[in-house]
């Protein structure tokens, strides 16, 4: 894991992508946010991390997860589709990646109580996991909404020994969620490590997270170099929330300008209908969460609700990383409506007999849209399993008969 | 000069701070609640910029900001409603307190002049990174003769406490234990602690202490090694449960109360 300190898509010196990043949090988080950036690069290049990192990604994830042909869909397309299978890790999405590493950190900081935010619920059950494994006490925020609406992983995570606490301020959703995760951190400054989800938050979290999502990306380039001959592909399509799946898809092809990085952010009804969590489309720059990023807001600067089908898209930011991509169009951000991501759902379920979760589905359907050549390949960063998206996707089954 | 630093001139001792949410608990409170404060005798006034997500308060404030924000309480209508105070005989030192976000969607040099031009004393923004001040905002700050303060937790490295120090002009805001605005802190042996340690460094700025003083018993506490303490939830559940017919007297018996 080491980086070329010289990209300029990377993390710099002071914290910053370009203008977006920093670390915007008042006093009471200094100490343990200094404590982190002080220690994080050095903790993770450690070999006896590293050693420990990877056994658990090998022994306890299941990875690699496997890069899959995906014939019936590239014949439907016209090119050539891969699917990088993160759906296949151990708690059904990529998210464990990024939990298995920050315990690990953690632990080494002498941390005794993790606290962490989820929308979906896919992160808080990655959380509990691993403090089941690690024996850490577990407190998960959850915005009271997700909790009627996500019912199935909030029943996981306290069979994993979690403590779900609803967030009951402001839209009592993923944002309000993270926020309560704030305070909890501000109100147990020593003892408690706080597992962002994604790569947002401040530095160090957006490029910790990153780094951690990274293997992603590494597996792709040998695995794509095994079956083709080649290690980059034309194409990497990744569903953006706060982008953490994204970040590590695209982490060792940021520097390789022939690699195409197209994002896709949850247009919900659509754009312009003020039902919608299409951050780039609608968002301007802004502060959110501790980090200078691109935010939807109003001309006030108060955060706005956004909305999408899907719950680990209803976000109202993006990472500072992908701010960054977007800025400099070294990313493509692509608006995917809910029509669109079920479309794209039901047909990997039907072409590919792959149930994809409601986030990822925006990533398929991207394909249609990127033109992407027969002598093409495109990688689709399969974030994560449907299973839990089963009561949304049945409501459509009539639809899709 | 800077009503701020003519204040901390003449007066080092119990010094108290009220703090309000501008717009509430009506859009047009904020200027009849600035003259009650200061009619009652509050030293200096605190007016909070409502934010849709103030990470660093509790739930108090956290459901005043949401009440002002429903009130339609923007940055913009704040200095429209405090236009003219000085002139309509407002001569307490007044800051503004909020989150960094809606002030930069503002502008930040904007925001200065308004400041200046209705007669704001200082600021404090508990998201602004001390680096980002120090590189792009302290002599915009200068300028408009606007006074910063930051704030200081027990948590927060003597070395670090005198960086704060160095940088800011208005006072340090002592943040009376880990926690968020609201939560209930008994002055104990570790507050009285941190204080006296905090004291001992000797600091150039003067010291406020804040976070769970409620009452003349946690004021008093809060004093004792300090030049005095802010009030914020207490108030603000005072204004909730208050009619506004009896408002005035309920903050003199309220201010009165705090500092007999
Ligand atoms: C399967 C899946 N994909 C994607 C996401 C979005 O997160 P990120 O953008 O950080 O990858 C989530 C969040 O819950 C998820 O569960």
């Amino acid at each position: 894991m080491t980086i070329a300190a010289t990209s300029p898509y990377r993390v710099d010196a002071t914290g910053y992508y370009g203008p977006f990043g920093g670390a915007y949090v008042p006093e009471m988080l200094y100490p343990n946010v200094e404590e982190l950036r002080d220690n994080y690069l050095r903790i993770i290049q450690e070999p006896e991390f590293q050693r420990e990192f990877t056994q658990l990604l090998t022994d306890y994830v299941g990875r690699p997860t496997p890069l899959f042909l995906a014939r019936r869909l590239s014949a439907h397309y016209g090119t050539t589709i891969y699917l990088k299978r993160e759906d296949l890790c151990h708690t059904g999405a990529h998210k464990v990646n990024n939990t298995i590493g920050q315990i690990l950190v953690a632990k080494r900081l002498g941390k005794k109580r993790i606290v962490a935010e989820t929308g979906a619920g896919q992160h808080g059950v990655a959380t509990a996991t691993v403090c089941a494994l690690m024996g850490l006490e577990c407190i998960v925020y959850m915005g009271e909404i997700d909790i009627e609406r996500q019912k199935p992983n909030v029943d996981r995570m306290r069979m994993l020994g979690a403590k779900v606490v609803p967030a009951t301020s402001g839209s009592k959703t993923l944002k309000d969620a993270t926020n309560e995760a704030m305070r909890h951190w501000i109100s147990n400054p020593t003892d408690t490590h706080y597992i962002i989800g994604s790569v947002v938050g401040p530095h160090p979290y957006p490029d910790m997270v990153a780094r951690f999502q990274s293997v992603i990306s590494a597996e792709t380039i040998s695995q794509l170099l095994h079956q083709t001959g080649r290690g980059t592909p034309d194409f990497m399509l990744a569903c953006v929330g706060g982008g953490s799946n994204a970040a590590g898809a695209f982490y060792h092809y940021l520097d390789e300008p022939s690699v195409r990085l197209v994002a896709a952010e949850a247009a919900g009804k659509g754009v312009n209908t003020g039902h919608s969590a299409a951050t780039t489309a609608l968002g301007k720059p802004g502060i959110l969460h501790g980090a200078s990023t691109i935010l939807m807001q109003t001309a006030d600067g108060q955060v706005t609700e956004p909305y999408s089908i899907s719950a680990g898209l209803d976000y109202p930011g993006i990472g500072p990383q992908h701010a960054h991509l977007f800025a400099t169009g070294r990313a493509e951000f692509l608006s995917i409506t809910d029509k669109q991501a079920l479309d794209a759902g039901f047909q990997l379920s039907r072409l590919e007999g792959i149930i994809p979760a409601l986030e990822t589905a925006h990533a398929l359907a991207c394909l249609p849209l990127i033109g992407a050549k027969p002598d093409e390949v495109v990688v689709v960063c399969l974030s994560g399993r449907g299973d839990k998206d089963l009561a949304t996707y049945t409501k459509h089954l009539e639809e899709y008969a | 000069m800077n009503r701020l630093t003519h204040l901390f001139q003449h007066k080092t001792a119990d010094v108290l701070n009220v703090y309000f949410t501008a717009g509430f608990p009506q859009l047009n409170d904020t200027v009849p609640i600035l003259k009650a404060l200061q009619d009652a005798g509050a030293d200096l006034v605190e007016i909070g910029m409502p934010y849709s997500d103030p990470v660093a308060d509790g739930e108090t404030i956290q459901r005043s900001n949401q009440q002002a924000l429903e009130n339609g309480m923007t940055v913009a209508t704040l200095f429209e409603q405090l236009q003219g105070i000085r002139e309509q005989g407002i001569t307490v030192p007044v800051l503004l307190m909020g989150y960094l976000n809606p002030v930069v969607q503002f502008g930040v040099e904007k925001f200065c002049q308004q400041c200046q031009a209705v007669g704001v004393d200082g600021v404090i923004l508990p998201d602004l990174p001390l680096d980002v001040y120090e590189r792009e905002y302290k002599p915009l700050f200068a300028q408009h003769d606007l006074k910063v303060v930051f704030l200081v937790t027990p948590q927060t490295s003597a070395a670090r406490v005198r960086q704060l120090d160095a940088l800011a002009d208005g006072f340090i805001y002592l943040v009376a234990a880990a926690g968020t605005t609201g939560a209930q802190t008994d002055m104990n042996a570790d507050v009285d602690a941190y204080l006296s340690r905090t004291k001992a460094l000797g600091l150039r700025n003067p010291t406020l202490v804040g976070f769970g003083i409620s009452d003349a018993a946690s004021f008093a506490a809060a004093s004792r090694h300090t030049t005095g303490a802010i009030i914020g939830s207490a108030f603000i559940r005072l204004l909730q449960a208050t009619p506004t017919e009896g408002r005035t007297a309920a903050i003199q018996a309220f201010v009165r109360g705090v500092r007999p």
